[in-house]
């Protein structure tokens, strides 16, 4: 179900948008706006669609307008035209009390620098959101003791925010977020400011967390890596426009211009693409029905010295290698059965490529990936991993 | 050559014009503050001089620790010693109801101007204007619009005193983190929650300090609003001068120093 949808959003900062909504229009870009109008471009014409319980990731360079997008969610930025829905109400032509009511109930959002307040301790930080409704001050307690229990700050309720480290403050910030309970989660570059170790572990805790709760997070970051190990979906972000939006898996292959192209390059691929991604097709020999003479004769044309075989569903049975069938046409037997090798190393679709690297190195045979049924859909040989790596991809197996 | 300027006689003749037309207000006015400071210094005063360099000194230590508490000990004893408590209280009651008037349009003022950009431009040079002028002038509209006595001089304190208030107010609201702000508006707050919960605890330290420089800019008038009447300790130095009584002059004039020193310690160890 769609949770958030854009229209045709734009965002023009200064006093008097009119005319470089015009130039937008007639498709200029930033530089050209702000050099002739002094309007900057927050956002340009962004359309996408968020799901719920969907970890929507919004990736760009410093400055591509993400900030600026996710904050016109909660409308602390208003947006110049175009639409926001929520739920399917347009939350762009909501009056103030609405407005307010939809930040109260709907949102929670975390900030980079965590935005915690200094005089308060770590307890009343979290009871805030519920406090400025109007709880009752013990549904207050308790609900922003259970939201620090869950992120694991038990006990240090009554610290303050300058003795908790930067990590801790940021479970904080997220507990404040989760405790008026609501349906969407803000990030703006929540893990940004945090080392790369504790950061990791918050991501795998949010990742966690999001597997009991199921909200829909709108997650920005300007790190790939972040995007892709959270993100169910990412959109990249361009001066700000929205340039391509799709699975991780999606962005990396098929980066559809030269920024993401040059966003994915410097990624550790081996740790995103998976069996899946760069396997081949393989030749395969159907044991019923082929002989060993046809066998070769493939081997031959292909220009390969094995063949997996397989039965009529297209399950893996096992592998021959061209030796063993000149020997048998030698002996005069047609059927391949005695040549069958059946020990064979196997993956599964989405083995990540770390994973793969030990048994290809080990195995003089490639690797066949099969599906939960034993389908073979595909081989990995040497030669495929490396190529995977430099292409970011594998070539179609259908 | 260009012919001089009307400027004095511009604002002579708005003055007048304020003065005939609104008399009644500042009439109003003026018996109101002149009921509030008269209660206000024979409410000091009831209190026996002990008892209150006692408690003032407690507090002093309480706040400020052992060397301030000492020094407000010896201090104050040593104006009830030159028998100037009296006025000592009198011009306590000048300055705490100068303060309190001075928080009264500062604080929201400042708190304005930190919100407005527009209101800030305009007030912002008002305020250097109203600092920069020599502060006997503000005697000349004092004693147009309440004559004389302790309430032109209560009107010209505040005049002169209240910019840090409104300054410092304003400065501290602005410098609350984008990001807080942003934060309370994320949940959902009203503005009011905003600045009760947010903006004013956080701008606490800044706002305490205008007050301070407030109440340190109320003393330094002490002297200037005995000239038209408001007697207490500026009364002592000003007829000491006028008399050339060295001596009283010279009295009256350690006891502003030492109110000064003790109000400066305990307001700044508030804002701490
Ligand atoms: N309040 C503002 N006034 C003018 N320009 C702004 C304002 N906020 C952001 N911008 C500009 O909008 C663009 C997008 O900024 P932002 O959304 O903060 O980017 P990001 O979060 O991706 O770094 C930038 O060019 C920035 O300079
Ligand atoms: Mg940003």
């Amino acid at each position: 179900m769609v949770k958030i949808r854009f229209e045709d959003v734009v965002k023009i900062f200064g006093n008097n948008p009119k005319t470089a909504l015009e130039m937008l229009k007639q498709g200029k870009n930033k530089d050209e706006i702000l050099e002739k109008t002094k309007h900057v471009i927050g956002v340009n014409k962004a359309s996408f669609e968020v799901n719920e319980g969907e970890i929507f990731v919004v990736m760009g360079l410093s400055g591509s307008g993400k900030s600026t997008l996710i904050r016109c969610i909660n409308r602390l930025i208003d947006v110049t035209s175009g639409s926001i829905f929520i739920d399917g109400e347009d939350i762009t032509k909501m009056n103030k009390e609405e407005l307010t009511a939809l930040r109260r109930k709907k949102m929670g959002m975390v900030f980079q620098k965590f935005a915690l307040l200094p005089n308060r301790t770590i307890q009343e930080n979290v009871q805030y959101g519920l406090e400025i409704q109007g709880v009752d001050i013990e549904t207050q307690i308790k609900k922003a003791r259970e939201a620090l229990d869950l992120v694991g700050l038990k006990g240090w309720y009554d610290s303050y925010p300058h003795e908790l480290s930067g990590g801790m403050q940021q479970r904080v910030g997220l507990a404040r977020a989760l405790a008026v309970e609501p349906d969407i989660l803000l990030m703006d570059e929540a893990f940004s400011a945090l080392d790369p170790l504790i950061r990791k572990e918050m991501q795998d805790e949010l990742l966690d967390l999001q597997n009991k709760m199921n909200k829909t997070i709108i997650f920005i970051t300007h790190d790939l890596d972040e995007a892709l190990k959270i993100g169910d979906r990412i959109a990249l972000m361009k001066d700000g426009e929205i340039v391509q939006i799709g699975t991780p898996e999606d962005i990396l292959n098929n980066p559809n211009n030269d920024y993401v192209a040059r966003f994915v390059e410097d990624v550790d691929v081996s740790k995103v693409l998976t069996a899946e991604d760069i396997m081949i097709k393989p030749v395969t020999i159907d044991y019923k029905k082929d002989g060993c003479r046809v066998g070769l004769r493939k081997m031959e044309k292909e220009g390969v010295s094995n063949l997996f075989v397989i039965d009529r569903s297209r399950k893996l049975i096992g592998y021959v290698v061209a030796d063993d069938l000149s020997e048998l046409v030698k002996k005069g037997e047609s059927n391949i059965e005695p040549a069958i090798q059946k020990e064979i190393p196997t993956v599964s679709p989405d083995t990540k490529l770390t994973n793969i690297f030990h048994l290809i190195a080990e195995s003089r045979v490639p690797v066949a990936v099969v599906d939960e049924d034993n389908t073979l859909k595909g081989i990995i040989i040497r030669g495929s991993v490396i190529s995977g790596l430099v292409r970011g991809g594998g070539e179609d197996v259908s | 050559m260009l012919a001089k300027l009307p400027v004095g006689d511009a604002v002579e003749a708005s003055i007048d014009f304020l003065t005939d037309n609104f008399r009644f207000i500042f009439r109003g006015v003026s018996s109101v503050f002149e009921i509030f400071l008269n209660g206000l210094e024979g409410l000091l005063l009831l209190i026996p001089a002990f008892i209150f360099i006692i408690a003032i000194s407690a507090l002093a230590f309480k706040l400020a620790g052992k060397p301030v508490a000492i020094f407000t000990l010896a201090g104050l004893f040593l104006v009830y010693n030159l028998e100037l408590w009296e006025p000592a209280m009198s011009t306590l009651a000048m300055v705490l109801s100068a303060t309190f008037v001075s928080i009264i349009f500062g604080v929201p003022l400042g708190i304005l101007s930190a919100k407005k950009e527009k209101f800030r431009r305009i007030i912002m040079p008002i305020l250097d204007f109203m600092q920069t002028m020599p502060a006997f002038v503000y005697l000349i509209p004092a004693i147009s619009f309440f004559g004389m006595g302790k309430v032109p001089g209560l009107f010209a304190t505040v005049i002169f005193a209240i910019p840090p208030s409104i300054r410092l107010t304003s400065l501290g609201i602005q410098q609350v983190p984008e990001d807080l702000v942003e934060a309370a508006d994320a949940f959902g707050s009203t503005s009011m929650q905003k600045l009760t919960k947010v903006q004013i605890p956080l701008a606490m330290k800044t706002i305490m300090a205008g007050i301070n420089q407030t109440i340190m800019l109320s003393l330094s008038m002490v002297v200037i609003s005995a000239m038209i009447g408001a007697g207490g300790l500026g009364r002592e130095v000003w007829m000491g001068i006028q008399r050339l009584w060295i001596g009283t002059a010279f009295e009256g004039g350690l006891a502003v120093v030492i109110l000064a020193m003790v109000l400066d310690k305990l307001t700044q160890s508030v804002s701490k």
